[in-house]
């Protein structure tokens, strides 16, 4: 378990050495949020009504952006290769390192969105709501998000690459944490929808370490 | 059993020997499905001449599923073992699996819009097939995507299997959500729920789409081997 804080901890430094990775993935939440007023127009009904969505779909692709450099700057400059060699589970290291994303990113993100839903006029009923679906869901996102981490590891054109693999098991996720929050606001029961998120954070959580486990193997063979 | 298969030249001749046979059968049993379904077949009482899609459409969909299974079976075998062939079946399955794929989606869009005045509607069914299309497309980048062959074919064999999750999701879509989509009537508990006249042609459909698949990856893998055959021996003239 110590070793487990300790990557965390590791990690975490790294990012508040770098500084400007959690600022520019909130930055661009945040600034992708705003276009869509200024494209779909201002009216406050409509900006109300796809308000939920447009902060999901916002945050889904800003949790996508830094996540290419979870596994990247490890394995190039060769402390991968180390951490695989060292008498503790690849698995666990998977883990470790989804936490610190989750940390750095999701958690920066969640804070955010209440802000962004002032800004889209959403009911206020939603903003709970809309935290506690994200805080459920962006764990499961950190968690698919390294398996195509790991998978794109020495490809070429990785970026594009990992959108591509990751964005469609995203999928899931987005239509359950928008429906809950459409549901508060409605004042319909939302607790199927977050029974749903749960059960795609228990499954993800044995399961994505593991896969990416195997895939950081086979780009370290 | 699987090693004695596992042998390319094996393979060759045995695939050699089977192919035209796969052809034929695709091709007799297809042109007997279209027979019966365009011309044999009733119309349906509400849909009319349009429910004729349905023996192009249904069969295009299960070979969609069909595909992305052995892939993700062949996947996993080649993941385990290491079989050679295997890893060759899985990449030979997925553009296959995706032309079946974005059929069942352009033919349910063309018998969508006379039955559900729209081309295209959100529902889970529609949505997770959808899903299929893009993971046999994330399938095929991230086999292309390495410089080292190898490396491609071991990255895509886990997405294959991270994927297979989607599988289960759609076929049970229409039971799990109220969808526009109807739900099974064939495969199904207590038997299926649709007449005969148009079960057969149905049944005719799928089993010869079934041969196509078959045909299409045979060809594909000898094509395969081919070409590796043929970089094999371009290496050895560069380093002779």
């Amino acid at each position: 378990m110590g070793r487990f804080w300790h990557i965390i901890r590791r990690d975490l430094q790294m990012a508040m050495k770098q500084g400007m990775d959690s600022f520019m993935v909130v930055m661009f939440f945040v600034i992708a949020v705003v276009l869509f007023p200024l494209g779909a127009g201002p009216e406050a009904n409509m900006l109300a009504r796809i308000s939920a969505g447009v902060i999901w779909v916002a945050a889904l692709l800003a949790s996508m952006l830094s996540l290419e450099r979870l596994f990247q700057t490890d394995y190039e400059d060769g402390s991968l290769e180390l951490l695989s060699l060292a008498p503790y589970p690849l698995e666990a290291v998977v883990l470790a390192k989804v936490c610190a994303h989750w940390l750095t990113t999701g958690l920066p993100l969640i804070a955010a969105a209440p802000l962004l839903a002032v800004l889209l006029n959403m009911q206020t009923e939603g903003f709970v709501i809309l935290a506690a679906a994200l805080a459920l869901g962006t764990l499961s996102l950190s968690l698919i998000g390294a398996v195509g981490a790991a998978l794109i590891l020495g490809s070429r054109r990785g970026g594009v690459l990992l959108s591509l693999l990751i964005l469609p098991l995203y999928i899931p996720v987005l239509i359950f944490g928008v429906s809950a929050v459409d549901a508060a606001i409605g004042g319909f029961p939302m607790k199927a929808q977050f029974l749903i998120l749960g059960g795609f954070f228990l499954a993800a959580l044995p399961l994505c370490p593991w896969a990416s486990a195997a895939a950081l193997r086979q780009a370290l063979e | 059993m699987l090693h004695r298969f596992a042998n390319p030249a094996r393979f060759m001749r045995l695939s050699g020997v089977l192919l035209p046979w796969m052809a034929g059968a695709a091709i007799i049993l297809v042109a007997a499905g279209l027979y019966m379904g365009l011309f044999v077949a009733p119309a349906d009482f509400q849909q009319g001449e349009s429910v004729r899609i349905m023996y192009v459409h249904v069969p295009n969909a299960w070979m969609a599923l069909f595909s992305y299974t052995a892939m993700a079976v062949a996947s996993a075998v080649a993941l385990i073992w290491k079989h050679p062939l295997a890893d060759l079946a899985a990449k030979s399955s997925a553009p296959i699996g995706a032309c079946f794929t974005f059929l069942a989606l352009l033919t349910g869009s063309l018998w969508g819009k006379p039955m559900w005045g729209a081309f295209w509607v959100w529902d889970a069914r529609l949505t997770s097939m959808l899903v299929l299309f893009f993971l046999y497309l994330g399938y095929l980048a991230l086999y292309n995507a390495f410089d080292d062959p190898t490396r491609g074919a071991r990255a895509a064999a886990i997405l294959a299997l991270v994927g297979f999750v989607n599988v289960p999701i759609i076929k049970f879509s229409v039971d799990w959500w109220n969808t526009l989509h109807q739900p099974a009537s064939v495969i199904k508990m207590g038997g299926p729920s649709i007449d005969s006249t148009m079960l057969w042609p149905l049944l005719l459909m799928a089993i010869g789409f079934n041969f196509l698949y078959f045909w299409v990856l045979l060809l594909r893998m000898r094509g395969e081997i081919h070409a590796n055959k043929i970089r094999m021996i371009r290496l050895r003239q560069v380093h002779g």
